[in-house]
């Protein structure tokens, strides 16, 4: 295993207690580049869990809470009128980090959600007509409380494909619990991390994510999986080509992070809770989030060829 | 399995379309309680409804059965089967409870698509049943594999029935044929419309408003000149002033022909039409059934064709005709209906006394015709009691049958022998198929006057005043405001066309599907080279091919069962697996080789470094790609290496 990157996890379980899966899958969508939703109950550790990625790996970090009255300029930022240039200058929003929490997306409006999931897909913002560039890399862990709750705009269908994963942290175990209850206080733990990583190094690492080998072999396996999928009456739609690239492209990271430098069917089956729960739909029960039940379905039903 | 609603609204759809065909010919109530029957029943699946109770069911069916048993006055025999078949299988669908009763459903949907070909064997039959089979499939693969979508499942469906036409064109090629149909046939199975052996005014014109086929015609080597294309059928003697009758022949003398030549040979394919006359060129000398010529040249079967037959002929254009007709025949021909037609018969007279022989009264005749202004038209003005007068004198407008009639009875009163024969003249030349076809429309009567030495002569007064009703057909005689059969009248050439085409492969299933009786599959397996067609060897020869055919199928599963690509790393990887498997500690279809490591590891502490190195050298090889293949000695060592 990579150096650096043990280092990383090593830190970050010692903060977040009973979370090993959790924390690799975190990190994995990361070098994957792609963004993270964790979606639980409030408590859990959602925000310090990217508090600890964010000052373990050395990145800038801001944290953007939501509300139902925030406005799209409150997160990309607004032109104000200089008295003494005459000009305006643009302020920048708390998006321009290059790791942002976005804590509780479902309370704010879909103007707003669209707007951070714009700059999360285009990594760019444009405003008043400039386009502006948002710091590499660039990472986005987005909350949001399960969506039953009142007061919430559950993200729509399209705009949770943006996700390249979603996970549940859920409760800790009674071990765990207790380490967490007799222990030090979270935010003196994180006030004193140090980063483990610089910037280079995590983007080199994600550069090396795309060299890691897909065999033929492991091909007719996802895409087994894409078919099944289609095909079974189980899910109301199939997993689409971008759940199939997004599949492909986890599974390199958790690779890699396994020091491999190939992608073997378990890498697949590791990610796929992740990748694929949050992308399909149970026919019978639409309102249950089951996703990770049907996605453990979805594997148990294909034979590895 | 559950039985779901779309699983139901399958099977409502496979009773639907397989009784749909039925509901002509059943029992009016019988249809619209089946319809009712099945909207309740689709009703009770979209509201979620219970079913009805049995108790009530039991009383339907039991009532059923008795309207059933007073519809028909009885319980036996083939319509009422077919009806008490679909009238139960709708019911059926109303206590459909468990997996069985649908596969019950499923089974018997299949049983009643054969019985539609008791009442239509066409081919838009044929493919309506073809459509329903797949519908039937399909719903059977619904029910087998409950979570599969629409499009697979039909994908199943149609591979399953392309399957089957291998198999069925075995089956029908080889399984022996019995003489004569393997049920009977109901005479009216075929609605009948044809020749009679009447003919009133207004016969024939009838009969052309049809565009049934009335028979096919193939001819060997030259085909005759048009005008010789007169087919003959019933020969009419006798008249009482409006209806020509066949009569009976007061001769056992064989009918006889002198110094005829010119044979044609051709093989007819007659449509049934319930009566026993043959049709066959003027004049016939040969014939490859058993059939009885009359002595007035008429063919008669020895009982009404009442199912598609062939038969092969050969005629003598040119002949004498019973040059010595016995006179008491000639008598026959002679008779005329007592004091009707006053006025006709003087002018016959007239005729007769001027001329100096028989033949100058015949041309006459035909000039008379020809240039008095009578018109050629289907629909004639009613006549009055002397009907021959009416026509000569007043309304001078007929089809072919007013001019036959006149011109036989102007003979007659003139001293010449003369009678009527019906039958169908021309026909219409299908070059895809090579053969001709005749419709009713086609039908025709003319006249045929006895002549010393020289027989019985064919003249056609039609001829005379529509020369083109024989040269071209019925529509180019008539005019264009008459209303014809649709295909008589139509000029598109794409509808000419198109009926040619169709024509044709209707002639060639009639031919070969629903023809294939014993004599053409003894041919046809001849050609194949059997040399002994027999019960036996056919059979032998169809248990054969099915074998065959089946081992073939059963391979090509059996190779996709097995994995596609097995290499060489495969199947060294198996081979563990298969010695864990037998161990108790088998791999579950979707793991992972470094996940059942693992597992096993847990299981078998001894085993787990072992299985651990095999895993990640299998992994490596099968995943990691080109580079890797060095390690494949390492790994083949290490699977042999490994022992429990």
């Amino acid at each position: 295993m990579s150096h650096p990157l043990h280092a990383v996890i090593t830190q970050t379980e010692q903060v977040i207690l009973g979370k090993p899966r959790q924390i690799r899958l975190a990190l994995t969508c990361l070098l994957a580049r792609g963004h993270l939703l964790i979606e639980d109950l409030p408590g859990v550790g959602k925000t310090t869990l990217a508090h600890v990625l964010a000052r373990t790996l050395g990145l800038q970090f801001q944290r953007i809470q939501f509300t139902s009255d925030m406005l799209p300029a409150d997160i990309l930022g607004v032109s104000i009128y200089q008295r003494d240039s005459g000009e305006f200058k643009f302020h920048a929003g708390p998006i321009f980090a290059q790791m942002i929490l976005a804590d509780e997306v479902n309370r704010a409006t879909p103007k707003t959600q669209s707007a951070l999931l714009e700059a999360m897909e285009e990594q760019q913002v444009t405003s008043e007509g400039e386009t502006r560039p948002l710091p590499a890399p660039f990472f986005v862990i987005a909350t949001q409380n399960p969506t039953n709750q009142i007061g919430t705009f559950p993200l729509p269908e399209s705009q949770l494909d943006r996700f390249l994963m979603r996970i549940q942290l859920g409760y800790p175990d009674a071990q765990a619990e207790r380490g967490l209850l007799s222990g030090v206080d979270r935010r003196d733990l994180i006030a004193g991390l140090t980063p483990q990583m610089n910037t280079a190094e995590l983007t080199d690492l994600q550069l090396q994510v795309r060299q890691v080998f897909v065999s033929p072999a492991l091909l007719d396996y996802v895409q087994a999986i894409l078919r099944h999928s289609r095909e079974s009456a189980r899910y109301v739609h199939g997993l689409s080509p971008r759940a199939g690239l997004s599949l492909i492209a986890a599974a390199r990271a958790w690779a890699l992070l396994d020091g491999r430098n190939a992608v073997i069917p378990e890498d697949i089956q590791a990610v796929l809770p992740g990748v694929a729960s949050h992308r399909l739909q149970s026919v019978q029960d639409v309102q249950a989030s089951d996703g990770d039940r049907l996605a453990r379905e979805l594997i148990e039903a294909v034979a590895i060829p | 399995m559950k039985l779901t609603a779309p699983l139901l609204y399958g099977l409502i759809a496979c009773i639907l379309m397989v009784s749909a065909p039925h509901a002509a010919h059943l029992p009016l109530w019988v249809s619209v309680l089946c319809v009712a029957l099945l909207a309740w029943r689709f009703y009770l699946t979209y509201s979620g409804r219970p079913l009805p109770s049995r108790w009530l069911l039991l009383g339907v069916t039991v009532a059923c059965v008795l309207a059933i048993a007073i519809t028909f006055h009885t319980l036996f025999g083939r319509e009422v089967g077919v009806t008490l078949l679909i009238l139960l299988v709708t019911l059926k669908l109303l206590e459909l409870r468990t997996a069985r009763d649908a596969t019950v459903l499923i089974y018997l949907s299949s049983f009643i698509i054969i019985t539609n070909f008791f009442y239509s064997q066409s081919i838009p039959t044929a493919l309506f049943m073809l459509l329903t089979l797949l519908v039937i499939m399909a719903t059977w693969v619904h029910m087998q594999t409950g979570n599969l979508t629409f499009k697979p499942r039909l994908r199943i469906a149609v591979i399953l029935l392309l399957q089957a036409i291998p198999l069925s064109l075995v089956i029908f090629v080889l399984f022996p044929r019995v003489q004569g149909p393997l049920w009977g046939m109901p005479q009216d199975a075929y609605a009948s419309s044809g020749l009679s052996d009447t003919m009133a005014p207004g016969t024939m014109s009838n009969l052309s408003l049809s565009d049934a086929v009335a028979f096919r015609a193939t001819f060997d080597g030259k085909v005759p000149e048009r005008q010789q294309l007169y087919w003959r059928g019933p020969v009419l003697w006798d008249f009482d002033g409006t209806t020509w009758k066949r009569g009976r022949n007061i001769t056992t003398q064989r009918p006889s022909l002198a110094d005829a030549t010119t044979p044609v040979g051709y093989a007819v394919t007659l449509e049934p039409h319930n009566k026993p006359w043959l049709f066959v060129l003027d004049m016939p000398s040969k014939l490859s059934i058993p059939a009885f010529v009359a002595p007035d040249f008429q063919v008669l079967n020895d009982k009404p064709v009442n199912a598609r037959i062939r038969y092969t002929a050969t005629s003598l254009l040119d002949y004498r005709a019973n040059a010595d007709e016995p006179p008491q025949q000639l008598q026959r021909a002679l008779a005329l209906p007592q004091g009707l037609n006053p006025r006709s018969r003087q002018l016959a007279a007239e005729w007769r006394r001027q001329a100096d022989s028989p033949e100058t009264v015949i041309r006459t005749a035909l000039a008379h015709f020809n240039q008095q202004e009578f018109e050629y038209t289907l629909e004639p003005p009613l006549l009055g009691f002397n009907s021959v007068d009416d026509f000569m004198f007043t309304t001078k407008q007929g089809f072919c049958e007013h001019y036959a009639g006149s011109f036989v009875v102007l003979m007659r009163a003139a001293g010449i022998p003369a009678r009527v024969v019906t039958g169908y003249q021309g026909g219409e030349y299908n070059d895809l198929g090579g053969y001709y076809v005749l419709r009713q429309y086609d039908a025709h009567a003319w006249a045929e006057v006895w002549l010393q030495n020289r027989g019985w002569v064919r003249i056609d007064p039609t001829a005379a005043i529509s020369p083109e009703r024989i040269q071209s057909g019925l529509n180019a005689a008539l005019g264009d405001n008459v209303i014809l059969p649709f295909f008589a009248r139509t000029q598109s050439p794409f509808l000419l066309k198109l009926r040619v085409n169709l024509d044709a492969l209707t002639n060639q299933w009639n031919q070969w599907v629903l023809g294939y009786d014993t004599e053409r599959q003894f041919a046809f397996l001849t050609r194949l080279g059997m040399e002994d067609v027999s019960w036996k060897n056919m059979a032998l020869n169809l248990l054969a091919w099915i074998a065959l055919l089946v081992g073939i199928f059963t391979l090509i599963m059996l190779r996709r069962l097995v994995v596609r690509r097995k290499d060489a790393v495969q199947a060294a990887w198996l081979k563990v697996c298969r010695k864990l498997e037998k161990a108790g500690l088998p791999r579950a279809p979707h793991e992972g080789a470094m996940d059942y490591a693992a597992r096993i590891a847990t299981a078998r502490p001894d085993l787990a470094e072992d299985l651990h190195d095999i895993a990640a050298r299998y992994a490596a090889l099968r995943y990691g790609g080109e580079a890797e293949m060095e390690g494949m000695a390492a790994f083949k060592d290490a699977v042999r290496a490994f022992k429990l």
